[in-house]
């Protein structure tokens, strides 16, 4: 077990639940590494998470962490934060969770900038369940709901999220793990509402049943070609691929938290 | 030489380390972990050159690469 993990993850739960393979290990691995090189201390922040399989994942850490609703993940936290205005909160969600059914939810977080980071592990189908089809599965994939092929369009996050009001809009994959650790960091580090999608393979649902992948590394090797990380030589993602890294960065806008604060001291006044 | 240490209690046998590593230093081996899934070992452990991707891409966080100084092998 690597430094970061021995000092955050709390032994007597391992090992984790996830199946062989899934990318949400890989995102709690670069999410210890990411508060260790900022040296969070154990009552500096809590976890916020929903239902599925990405909202065991803070069931891991040493961290105070409430197991909500399917959904309301968000909303939870957003009381959380405003009694408690000091602390880190993050929370972890799935796809389903985040944008099906708390969707509501997370559009109106992002309108207030609340000081929330929400990590958003995506895999593109309700994984925990056995397969069906989630806001995020691509048109035309084929699922355990629609065997002849998805007929919806999938959401695109990034517009959504940001002409809601957010602050902060990171897109990360496992496959590259740094990059990941990277986005985490500067979303924990942002004042405001913070929202990291990460790509995270369903090995056991999505790529046995859905892309016919024998081995969690065949699907990998296919995420890996599906990205391409953004810098300044690359701005733009070419088409077909899936752009990574910061896509949206504003501090002009105020917090809701501080706004409360000065409300409140207004009204004693 | 570095050694590359891995969990017998939490590796599932995934498989992503292998992968990962880009000097060929791991291969799947015939010893089971406690959860009952072949695990992977350092068959080249001379190759290593302590890059630290197989413990980035772990997801059971069971990889450890302990450094040793070259002089030291």
């Amino acid at each position: 077990m690597n430094t970061s993990a021995e000092k955050y993850i709390r032994k007597e739960a391992l090992p984790f639940i996830f199946c062989p393979g899934c990318g949400h290990g890989i995102v709690v691995n670069s999410f210890v590494r990411a508060i260790d090189e900022l040296n969070i201390g154990e009552n500096e922040m809590a976890c916020v998470s929903g239902i599925g399989c990405s909202s065991w994942a803070p069931v891991y850490l040493k961290f105070d962490c409430l197991h909500t609703l399917h959904g309301r993940a968000i909303a939870q936290a957003e009381g959380l934060k405003t009694v408690q205005p000091d602390k880190r909160i993050v929370v972890f969600t799935g796809d389903g969770d985040c944008v099906g059914i708390g969707g509501n939810h997370l559009i109106h977080a992002a309108r207030r900038n609340i000081d929330l980071t929400v990590i958003m592990m995506s895999n593109y189908i309700y994984g925990m369940t056995g397969g069906q089809k989630a806001p995020t599965t691509p048109f035309g994939a084929s699922t355990k709901t629609s065997p002849l092929g998805n007929d919806e369009e999938p959401f695109e996050l990034y517009p959504l999220v940001r002409a809601a009001g957010a602050t902060f809009y990171a897109r990360a994959s496992v496959t590259h793990p740094v990059q990941l650790k990277n986005a985490i960091k500067k979303g924990m580090e942002h004042k405001g509402f913070s929202f990291i999608e990460v790509l995270s393979p369903c090995p056991t649902t999505a790529g046995r049943n859905i892309f016919s992948f024998r081995t969690p590394a065949e699907m990998y090797d296919w995420y890996e070609e599906q990205v391409v990380v953004l810098s300044r030589a690359v701005p733009e993602a070419p088409e077909g691929k899936i752009g990574l890294g910061i896509l949206y960065e504003d501090n002009s806008r105020r917090e809701f938290c501080e706004v409360l604060a000065e409300r409140r001291k207004e009204a004693m006044e | 030489m570095n050694q590359i240490l891995i969990d017998r209690d939490y590796c599932k046998g995934c498989g992503l380390c292998i992968r990962a590593c880009r000097q060929g230093v791991l291969a799947m081996g015939k010893e089971r972990s406690k959860g009952d899934y072949l695990m992977p070992y350092a068959a080249a452990p001379e190759k290593c050159v302590g890059c630290g991707l197989c413990e980035l891409f772990c997801p059971d966080v069971c990889i450890r690469v302990e450094k040793k100084e070259a002089g030291h092998a």
